[in-house]
């Protein structure tokens, strides 16, 4: 899960990560009230999960209480690159002496943990990863070591940040780590971490991805949940514990287990046609789990045919037989169901199915012959 | 032959007298593995379906001699089971766990590196490894393989696995191992082990490489090939069509950017020699034609 930039500072300062005094906003008066509170000047910033908020207008600097409204007013509700914005954070602004970049994300390759620190942010730092690569100072680490603070004070030496800024940097670098471990995220990213005049250093901006995984130990996740913007189709399928993504194409799927629903989508595209969503239905899929899987996809009004590819492992394809005539009784599919079943009691499956195939129910035998069929009753 | 485990492999089940690990434990029993006893603290002395239970692994390695666990235990668990198992005297161990977070996984992973170079994890998240006709340890279903070789199978995707594993079958081609090396971000055993494995078994002649979008260990397992496979290998890498930038169920599959993509990755195999495939079908006549050749 990506948080908006308010909750990584807000996360950081779990952390003692120090970032610039400031609050959220959803309205003009709510931002003057910041404003008023942390001081003038302030940076007025939209809070969207995507990239080139400043070129988009979406970050500007407030001197007084006319600028907070003109901006405020201007910003919230403006469109950046399809996401509207709908709350600010107001902050204090800080006097620049200069920008780092600092980040800590999992090394996949290597399967420790990596930290990338350059004395020049500020950027997008995969330019400076492609044009200067020896201007970031990579650091392999150990995750059953971790990292401490003399070899954070190494680092920030190795990475050339300036005198001023060396001591302060690797505390917060092993701040930064404990938030990344500790704080289960995949990634924690800091651009800029900036040094002031006053010889001050922190967070001007907070990039945090969490491990969905890690969600159990972390009841305090729930408040960023409830923020995530989500597609309509993919709430109904999230509250009826499905993993759905959606997209644009005809044709619904549902299949058990990510490989295999990623496989079905290209065979479907191999074919000429096009699919509206990812659906994977999981091991151990019941008759509820393929009702629940239906009733989202027919939920789609660019649905026009359903593909159901089912290879049982711990699915049982009974089950999923007796789901399928489940969800027709209870809801009206209006989308033709092509199916193609094997695996674990693929025989009991089809075995189920058979007095009930018609136009709009059917079987094929192998995992091309249904998306090709699927295809072409979408096109029909 | 076979890799990583054979018919004389004796097989612990930690969780056994869980709901999957009952089921999953007891197919595996009745496949023939040899499976000699199962590990939950506090139920030791009782027995599931005649199979002894243990308080601990190492009760249960001192009482059995087993050298290979099934950690059929809940993601918060899974971490310690792991190391349990490696600490009682396991030297393979196949977590089939799904949703262990990130950070558990590393570290375990450095720790059994560290403190235990001698053993070797399989998963988490994945389906396990079957040796057909000797040795099933892990949730795929056993009737779908066929024994007696020659084809290696290594895949990333657990119902892919058995996309693949079905595909040879209904053509008569066995299988000398297929191993589910899952989909998560710190796999203990990865593709280039497997492939080191397939390349030196005798009785292996072609391998099967089942990959999907993430990470970057097919481009590795692409040069490896390049330098040291001397085997036909056919491989078919899942998500060609997957969106940019969202994740699709596995914690691995996910890409952002061009970095990790299913055609950069086909074209990394291709580049190495690979047999590249468009579809799990397709890869499977591709391989019926190669063991055909043979």
């Amino acid at each position: 899960m990506d948080l908006f930039e308010y909750q990584g500072k807000q996360y950081f300062a779990r952390f003692g990560i120090a970032v610039s005094p400031g609050d959220v906003a959803d309205t003009v008066e709510e931002a003057l009230a910041v404003a008023e509170r942390v001081g003038y000047p302030v940076v007025v910033k939209a809070q969207v999960k995507v990239g080139g908020r400043g070129k988009a207008g979406g970050v500007k600097l407030a001197n007084d209480a006319d600028e907070v409204r003109l901006h405020a007013g201007n910003i919230l509700g403006l469109d950046i690159k399809g996401h509207v914005v709908k709350r600010l954070w107001v902050e204090r602004a800080s006097d620049i002496a200069k920008e780092y970049y600092a980040s800590f994300t999992l090394d996949r390759p290597n399967k420790v943990h990596l930290g990338m620190l350059s004395a020049e942010g500020g950027v997008e730092i995969e330019h400076v990863a492609e044009e200067n690569p020896e201007a970031i100072a990579f650091l392999s680490i150990d995750p059953v070591t971790g990292l401490d603070l003399a070899t954070a004070r190494r680092w920030v030496a190795e990475a050339n940040l300036d005198e001023a800024a060396r001591s302060q940097a690797a505390d917060l670098l092993v701040q930064l780590y404990a938030c990344y471990t500790e704080g289960d995220c995949d990634l924690a990213e800091i651009n800029p971490l900036i040094l002031t005049p006053e010889g001050t250093v922190h967070a001007l901006d907070a990039k945090v991805t969490l491990d969905d995984n890690a969600a159990y130990r972390h009841p305090e996740w729930e408040e960023y949940r409830a923020t995530e913007t989500e597609d309509p189709r993919e709430k109904l399928a999230k509250e009826k514990g499905l993993n759905y993504i959606g997209l644009d194409g005809t044709v619904g799927i549902i299949a058990n287990g990510a490989g295999l629903a990623m496989s079905t989508l290209d065979v479907v595209n191999q074919v000429g046609g096009s699919a509206a969503n990812f659906l994977d239905i999981g091991g151990g899929a019941n008759a509820d789990v393929m009702a629940a899987a239906l009733e989202v996809i027919n939920s789609d009004p660019k649905v026009k045919s359903i593909f159901v590819n089912i290879f049982g492992g711990i699915t049982r394809v009974d089950e999923v037989a007796r789901g399928v005539l489940d969800a027709l009784a209870r809801v009206e599919i209006t989308s033709p169901i092509v199916l193609r079943l094997d695996g674990t009691n693929a025989v009991e499956g089809r075995a189920i199915l058979a007095d009930h195939l018609s136009d709009t129910l059917i079987t094929e035998p192998t995992m091309l012959d249904a998306a090709r069929r699927a295809v072409g009753l979408a096109h029909a | 032959m076979s890799i990583f485990v054979d018919e004389n492999t004796k097989v612990i089940v930690q969780g056994l007298t869980g709901g999957q690990g009952r089921f999953h434990g007891l197919r595996n029993r009745d496949y023939g593995t040899l499976v000699v006893g199962g590990v939950t603290p506090g139920k030791g002395g009782t027995d599931v379906d005649g199979i002894p239970v243990f308080n601990s692994v190492k009760e249960a390695v001192e009482a059995t001699g087993a050298s290979a666990s099934f950690v059929v235990v809940p993601p918060k668990f899974a971490a310690d089971a792991i190391m349990e198992a490696a600490e009682g005297g396991i030297t393979f161990i196949v977590s089939i766990t799904e949703g262990i977070p990130a950070h558990d996984e590393a570290r375990t992973y450095n720790r059994l590196v560290e403190e235990f170079p001698g053993v070797r994890l399989l998963g988490p998240n994945c389906p396990g490894i079957i040796s057909p006709g000797k040795c099933n340890i892990g949730i795929t279903s056993g009737d779908i393989a066929l024994p007696g070789g020659p084809v290696g199978i290594v895949s990333r995707s657990g119902t892919l696995t058995y996309q693949a594993l079905h595909e040879l079958s209904q053509q008569g081609i066995g299988q000398t191992t297929c191993v589910g090396i899952g989909g998560d971000p710190v796999p203990g055993t990865n593709f280039i082990d497997c492939l080191e494995a397939f390349q030196a078994d005798s009785e292996t002649k072609a391998v099967m490489m089942i990959g999907e979008i993430g990470g970057s260990e097919e481009e590795r397992a692409a040069e490896w090939i390049k330098a040291h496979m001397t085997k036909p290998v056919v491989a078919y890498v899942a998500g060609v069509t997957a969106p940019p930038g969202r994740k699709m169920g596995h914690a691995g599959a996910i890409i952002s950017g061009s970095k990790g993509t299913a055609q950069a990755k086909m074209e990394a195999l291709a580049a190495a020699g690979v047999h590249v495939c468009q579809n799990p079908t397709e890869a499977g006549e591709k391989m019926v034609e190669i063991v055909r050749a043979l």
